[in-house]
């Protein structure tokens, strides 16, 4: 009974619910769900569902530390109004080497390499790839090709946010003190099998090197269909 | 000692600022509704000790009702692009040393805070990393009035120019509002994982598994645990949700105990098998759709938006690769 709330997660999905709706029926459906017995009348399910919510409550207060990150929007969107995100296209106009794939097959390397070493929170998607990565892929491609098309630019954006994610996603798992590593030993902890975390992080390096071989590589088709699609018009002028 | 208390007077006094902007935004016909979200996040934030917890739950229903109805999207006035060009002129790779400001903060704040005497005074060792971050925009901050010196300026009501003070907050809260609902998706998704885990969510998931499948062979039981790791992502939006339901379920008992895996080879790889996942799926908000927000992409509000769709053929190679390293390396 209590996998009725994963049910209400497969469901929302399937009808495109706000997620947000989503979460908070699960949490209802599943406390609703474990207090169900055939003889259970309306008093006591409404026990249960003020329990639940009250529990839930609870978890959102406690878990508010989450949040605090969008505090780095004020500062962010400020340098934005500064002009970062113009200074960062200019910039990389200059460099004739740089393509799309190229930057982001670079940026792919620097994320992976410092969130091996611990350094998540160098990148990110508010921090780097709005203010600094996305408008330097979209100034390398505008100095190769000239004016994007939306369809486009918006396909380079979207590389932009994918790297940032896979990179940190492939390489923080090799640090030792992370949050999943640590979890991961605390679980087989409590099941009585004692591991060091550096027993867990080697195992995340095959991985990372897959990770890096097949997404520096779609990088580099990636250029290649933008020189297909584009190119031309440079040719032509 | 700065810890999270101070920080959260900060959160709060930045979302009541959003509610105050956002309310006040003629170009969204949403806005009373969108003031009312960043109103209640930020009541949460200052005063969600003394609401009780069946108040803090009313408080989470309503901001769930709000982005239900929806938003609206915001219109607030920042510098136009011409400006914008103008002040990277003048302002030149000083604007990406400011950047660097806040990372360089988080990262030898944490390290200070973990490893001296001082920075344990300093900072809470236990939220390092946070306050840190925090810290680090309040240099950015200081840094761009003390080093840059901008003028910020707003036209009032009578037309004439006055200068800005708080335009930090009024472009935080323009972004944050780009961001939207989404932002509170991990905390409301922490919360979920708290009542699933109470109720014996995992082990019902074990049953489950055990009952209905064979998993006699190792390819087919590092396959299920793998491609179950990746589905309960999906649905959770956070690989460590999924971790201990299917580890319980199928990773410990089956491929370790049942079939000799090593356990650290077996749940390093399961969880980068939910981190496939992860990739995949619009309740990952952080990582698929808020960037989608941020960056303006037009499928931003598709479950599937083109963030997951870029990531997907990634995220599938991924997972095969998982399931066979898992396969040859667990067994040694």
């Amino acid at each position: 009974m209590s996998l009725l709330g994963i049910a209400v997660l497969v469901l929302g999905f399937v009808l495109r619910a706000n997620p947000l709706l989503i979460v908070v029926t699960a949490a209802l459906v599943t406390g609703l769900a474990a207090a169900w017995t055939p003889g259970a009348d309306a008093g006591t399910l409404a026990d249960a569902a003020v329990a639940t919510l009250a529990s839930f409550g609870k978890a959102f207060h406690t878990n508010r530390y989450v949040s605090v990150v969008w505090l780095v929007l004020a500062a962010i969107g400020t340098l934005e109004r500064l002009g970062l995100q113009e200074r960062a296209r200019t910039a990389i106009a200059h460099v004739h080497a740089a393509t799309v794939g190229r930057l982001l097959a670079v940026y792919f390397v620097l994320r992976q390499a410092t969130s091996a070493v611990g350094l998540t929170s160098l990148g990110g998607h508010a921090q780097m790839v709005r203010p600094l990565v996305a408008p330097m892929a979209e100034g390398a491609a505008e100095a190769k090709y000239g004016p994007l098309p939306d369809a486009v630019r918006h396909r380079i954006r979207a590389h932009c946010a994918a790297a940032d994610n896979i990179a940190l996603f492939f390489g923080e798992d090799i640090f030792i003190a992370i949050a999943s590593i640590l979890l991961i030993k605390g679980f087989l902890e409590q099941s009585g099998i004692i591991v060091e975390p550096f027993a867990l992080s080697r195992w995340a390096i095959p991985t990372a090197v897959v990770a890096l071989v097949v997404h520096v590589g779609r990088l580099w088709l990636f250029d290649r269909r933008l020189q297909r699609t584009l190119g031309v018009k440079e040719d032509a002028k | 000692m700065i810890a999270l208390p101070h920080i959260y007077v900060l959160g709060g006094i930045f979302f009541a600022a959003t509610a105050w902007f956002s309310g006040r935004d003629a170009a969204n016909p949403h806005r009373l509704r969108a003031a009312g979200f960043w109103a209640l996040l930020a009541l949460s934030f200052l005063a969600g000790d003394r609401l009780g917890d069946l108040g803090n739950g009313v408080l989470v229903v309503a901001l769930a009702v709000l982005a239900t109805l929806g938003l609206g999207k915001g219109g607030a006035a920042t510098s136009t692009v011409e400006e914008r060009r103008a002040s990277a002129l003048r302002h030149g790779d000083k604007l990406f040393l400011v950047a660097l400001v806040i990372p360089t903060t988080a990262l030898l704040g944490t390290l200070a805070a973990k490893h001296t005497h001082w920075g344990a005074k300093l900072v809470d060792p236990a939220q390092a990393t946070l306050v840190s971050l925090v810290l680090g925009v309040i240099f950015a901050l200081a840094v761009v009035a003390l080093w840059l010196r901008p003028r910020f300026e707003r036209v009032d009501a009578s037309g004439a120019r006055r200068a800005d003070p708080l335009v930090p907050l009024r472009e935080g809260a323009r972004l944050v509002g780009t961001v939207g609902w989404a932002a509170i998706l991990p905390q409301m998704l922490a919360s979920l994982g708290v009542v699933l885990l109470a109720a014996g969510v995992g082990k019902q998931v074990g049953l489950l598994f055990s009952e209905h499948l064979a998993l006699d062979t190792r390819f087919a039981a590092v396959t299920a645990y793998c491609v179950g790791m990746a589905f309960f992502t999906v649905l959770m939006g956070n690989a460590f949700a999924a971790f201990p339901v299917m580890t319980a379920a199928v990773g410990l008992p089956v491929v370790v105990q049942r079939l000799g895996g090593d356990p650290a080879a077996v749940c390093a790889i399961g969880m980068l098998s939910g981190f496939c996942g992860t990739l995949l799926t619009p309740m990952a908000a952080n990582f698929n759709i808020v960037p989608a927000n941020l960056l303006d992409l037009p499928d931003r509000d598709a479950p599937v938006n083109s963030v997951i769709r870029t990531q997907a053929p990634t995220a599938f190679v991924l997972l095969a690769a998982n399931i066979l390293l898992m396969y040859a390396l667990a067994f040694l």
